[in-house]
């Protein structure tokens, strides 16, 4: 330290040192627009009673799409066999009530998740050692493998047919399932709740700010002594299993579960939901797939063609114009609103 | 001859007719991706798209089968120079994941537009009687067509090596492949070098296109459905590696084929397995870099 | 007394480029050593090697006499080995803040922490502020490092380094790509540093190598041409011909 450097500061200095301490304290504090997602879900139940079953399959969207967050928004890890981990959790719960008899719902969703977890960790320490198309072909490999595995053994999994006709147990011993999907729609509406409060806090923490550092330098996090390939191993693992969460939620809503779960189309749809929505913002998540799966119903009922077309468009003009998905352009409007009304 | 032996050399045979589709289709993918680091996942689209285009051709026009599908390469080759040119290039310092969803992007647009002219039905082609039917090897028939696509496949082969190896285009290429500020450097021009092989690419993909037609039969999903495997091939072959592309689709055409032959239900699993196991030992593919 | 950094016979070859040919260097605690030598030398080959970005093909790198030739980059930063890159590698879309807690998280283990929020270690933030004091950049620790002229991202580039509390420090080509208007901020920062810190320094300007080291060492072709203090090396004929000779067609 050089003699001539003095330490002692200002009144400028100190309220300098202030400001910055205090963005960074402040900046997990929950701000009040953040309750509209969830008002918005409660308001959804009044107001479009009979369209529930489809409010189920868009919050486990959700939860999915958030799942990819962790790993492509704030780890930058680029996979397209995200869906390996959600047909796990489908898997795991179907079959557990199918040849063990475990029929109560919400250990069944530990349980899947659980399973996807382990099976995340194990991969993730193996193909997280690499970036890139090698990543990329690795991931859609091992889902691909996992949906021709399950269609050799279709004796087991039930193949492209599936497992119809599953049971499960009436919601904490009391709620039983209804026609109208109303139970269906609270009990996941909890669960993603539940997720939600605990991926928020892990984005927020220290390790989720190393995980930032990650996607942005990885260079740099290797030589402040980071264990990068730790991190993303455990962020991966956690991630498998809120998608596995996720796919167990499906298989018990639907009480059916099939193949499919494992498409190629479904790792890249989820993508596109969080891309649309906005990465490594969590909300973008709920966004994106709220708006696609709410385009998809109407529009791809009229005319898959244009449906598919416009998907297609869409992708092109939010890599050219808006790559930080609608709430990225959310952004950009408010910005240029404040410079308008503040020359 | 004995059956197993039979088996087996219907396994090879097939597999070698099923490579040369794959080395066709993906080798302009391999190159572009190593030479420009762009991740096209639109280059299926253009193997459709190829594949569509010798329909027409020979369905409405009433062209034979053979110049058709010359042509529809050479069409597709010349479209897709204003693809690169005026949107690719703003895409080349973009992250990965832009340009997977661009590409990705435009083949959707592709496949849509395609099934609204064509509809989603397989269609066929027209073939000349000398491609229907086998051909006689003394020790046993093949099927003529597959036999054709494996002596254009050695044709394009010898040729794209000799290119590669043994002329200054090539040496260029192989420079840029290898480290392209250096050549920039050295006073090649990187960008020009690029829309070539990018068009000769697309060609190449479109002529592979034509060929599946009789394969696998065509529809506007082809763009996708094989996407995978052509970037399986590139992936375990070495990005901007011709041998590597070669060997790649050689291992994945015969091991697909002869798993398929063995265990019908597996369909792709032993692909898969295969990527998986080369990507885990050579993470850059058989003959590619670092 | 055990060298605070010690390199013994390092190798290393690219195919049949052999760009570091055995080469030994010692630095002392408190150390102020300058590498020199012609472009192409092999002096950031050798800053790599010996922070773990390279693996050498044979030698030995040791640190506070610990042999972390087998390590890897985080293990030896996490010991105390600290650099700079000749190009800045900072977190450009973070704030100059937080790229400083990061630094201090992982350095700490902190970023184990997955449940509470970063912001809730005060200590973190006031040790990343000190350090921003330090170097004059707390007006600036809320903006973006993308948003700062060169020069000052620079000085976050070493703050970061310094923010890791190394015991040896590498520093490659600082003021590299700074404007000369802003050269005289980082060349003060690097005049100021702890005086217990071993410090290696890769630079093209001779006059700062002249006011900074101790000693310097001077790397043609990969190999250990020939070390010495300051006035040996001004001394040294040979050494004017290979380096200080196309320096002034530097300009």
């Amino acid at each position: 330290m050089a003699a001539s450097e003095s330490m002692t500061r200002s009144a400028e200095g100190e309220a300098a040192r202030s400001r910055a301490a205090e963005f960074l304290l402040r900046r997990h504090y929950f701000r009040w627009p953040e309750a509209l997602p969830w008002l918005i879900a409660i308001a959804c139940f009044f107001v479009f009673p009979d369209r529930m079953t489809f409010g189920s399959q868009l919050l486990i969207m959700i939860m999915f799409a958030l799942s990819l967050d962790l790993i492509l928004g704030y780890a930058g890890i680029v996979t397209l066999g995200h869906a390996a981990f959600f047909g796990l959790g489908a898997y795991t719960v179907a079959l557990a009530s199918m040849k063990l008899g475990w029929t109560e719902p919400i250990s069944g969703v530990f349980f899947g998740g659980a399973v996807a977890g382990l099976v995340g960790i194990v991969v993730g320490w193996f193909i997280l050692r690499y970036r890139g198309l090698t990543l990329l072909m690795l991931t859609i490999a091992f889902a691909a493998m996992l949906q021709e595995g399950g269609n050799i053994r279709s004796d087991f999994t039930g193949g492209y047919d599936g497992l119809p006709g599953l049971t499960f147990d009436p919601l904490l011993g009391r709620f039983q399932y209804d026609l109208y999907g109303h139970t269906n729609y609270w009990y996941t509406l909890a669960a993603l709740a539940v997720v939600f409060f605990v991926v928020r806090r892990i984005v927020y923490s220290p390790f989720g700010q190393a995980l930032t550092g990650i996607r942005e330098n990885v260079r740099r996090m290797h030589a402040i002594g980071s264990p990068v390939h730790r991190r993303l191993v455990t962020v991966y693992a956690i991630s498998a299993t809120i998608a596995g969460m996720a796919g167990a939620l499906f298989t018990q809503t639907n009480a059916y579960v099939t193949l499919t779960v494992f498409d190629f189309d479904a790792s890249a749809k989820v993508m596109v939901m969080l891309i649309l929505g906005g990465t490594g913002r969590l909300y973008g998540a709920f966004l994106g797939a709220a708006v696609y799966m709410i385009f998809e119903d109407k529009l791809s009922k009229m005319s898959p063609t244009f449906w598919q077309f416009g998907i297609g468009l869409m992708l092109v003009l939010a890599v050219m114009f808006a790559n930080r998905g609608l709430l990225g352009l959310g952004d950009k409007i408010r910005a240029r609103l404040a410079r308008w009304r503040a020359p | 001859m004995s059956h197993a032996a039979n088996i087996v050399i219907s396994i090879l045979f097939d597999g070698l007719a099923y490579a040369m589709f794959l080395f066709i289709t993906s080798v302009g993918l391999s190159v572009t991706m190593g030479l420009m680091n762009f991740v096209n996942l639109a280059h299926g689209a253009f193997a459709m798209v190829g594949g569509y285009i010798v329909v027409s051709l020979t369905r409405s026009l009433g062209i034979d089968f053979v110049p058709a599908l010359v042509i529809s390469a050479v069409l597709v080759g010349i479209i897709s120079i204003p693809f690169e040119r005026f949107l690719y290039r703003r895409l080349y310092k973009a992250t990965d994941l832009e340009q997977v969803l661009l590409t990705i992007g435009l083949a959707f647009m592709a496949i849509a537009t395609f099934t609204y002219f064509y509809g989603p039905i397989p269609k066929s082609v027209p073939l000349p009687h000398w491609l229907e039917g086998d051909v006689n090897l003394g020790f046993r028939t093949f099927p003529s067509y597959r036999a054709f696509l494996i002596v254009v496949g050695a044709v394009l082969v010898t040729i794209l090596w000799y290119a590669f190896e043994r002329t200054n285009i090539g040496a260029r290429i192989r420079a840029a492949v290898d480290n392209r500020r250096m050549a920039e450097s050295v006073g090649i021009n990187v960008d020009r070098l690029f829309t070539l092989t990018f068009a000769v690419g697309s060609g190449l993909a479109a002529l592979g296109g034509g060929f599946a037609i009789q394969l696998f039969g065509l529809t506007p999903y082809f763009a996708v459905l094989y996407l995978v495997l052509f970037l399986i091939v590139v992936a375990t072959g070495g990005l901007g590696s011709l041998k590597g592309t070669l060997l790649a689709a050689l291992v994945i055409g015969i091991i697909d084929t002869g798993g398929k032959y063995m265990f019908p239900q597996a369909g792709n699993f032993f692909v898969y397995l295969v990527t998986v196991v080369v990507l885990l030992i050579k993470p850059a593919g058989f003959y590619g870099r670092e | 007394m055990t060298a605070a950094l010690d390199v013994k016979g390092l190798n290393r070859s690219f195919g049949a480029l052999h760009v570091t040919r055995d080469v030994g260097l010692s630095l002392e605690k408190g150390a102020r050593h300058a590498l020199i030598g012609p472009n192409g030398a092999g002096k950031t080959t050798l800053v790599n090697l010996i922070t773990g970005v390279l693996k050498p093909s044979s030698g030995n790198v040791l640190l506070n006499g610990e042999d972390i030739t087998g390590w890897s980059q985080a293990e030896r930063a996490r010991r105390g080995l600290a650099r700079t890159f000749q190009i800045n590698q900072l977190f450009r879309g973070l704030t100059v803040l937080e790229n400083l807690c990061m630094t201090i998280g992982e350095r700490d283990s902190n970023c184990n922490n997955m449940w509470r929020s970063a912001g809730a270690k005060r200590a973190v933030i006031d040790e990343a502020l000190d350090h921003l004091e330090r170097l004059r950049l707390v007006d600036d620790a809320l903006k973006l490092v993308r948003e700062l002229p060169y020069g000052r991202q620079r000085l976050v580039e070493i703050a970061m380094a310094l923010a890791q509390k190394p015991r040896v420090l590498l520093l490659d080509e600082p003021a590299a790509g700074v404007p000369s208007s802003e050269t005289h901020l980082i060349l003060d920062v690097v005049a100021a540093l702890d005086p217990d810190i071993a410090v290696l320094i890769i630079e093209h300007d001779m006059d700062v190598v002249f006011r900074f080291a101790r000693e310097i060492t001077v790397l043609v072709q990969g190999a250990v041409f020939t070390t010495g203090t300051p006035d040996e090396i001004q001394r040294n004929e040979k050494v004017r011909e290979v380096y200080l000779g196309q320096e002034h067609h530097h300009g």
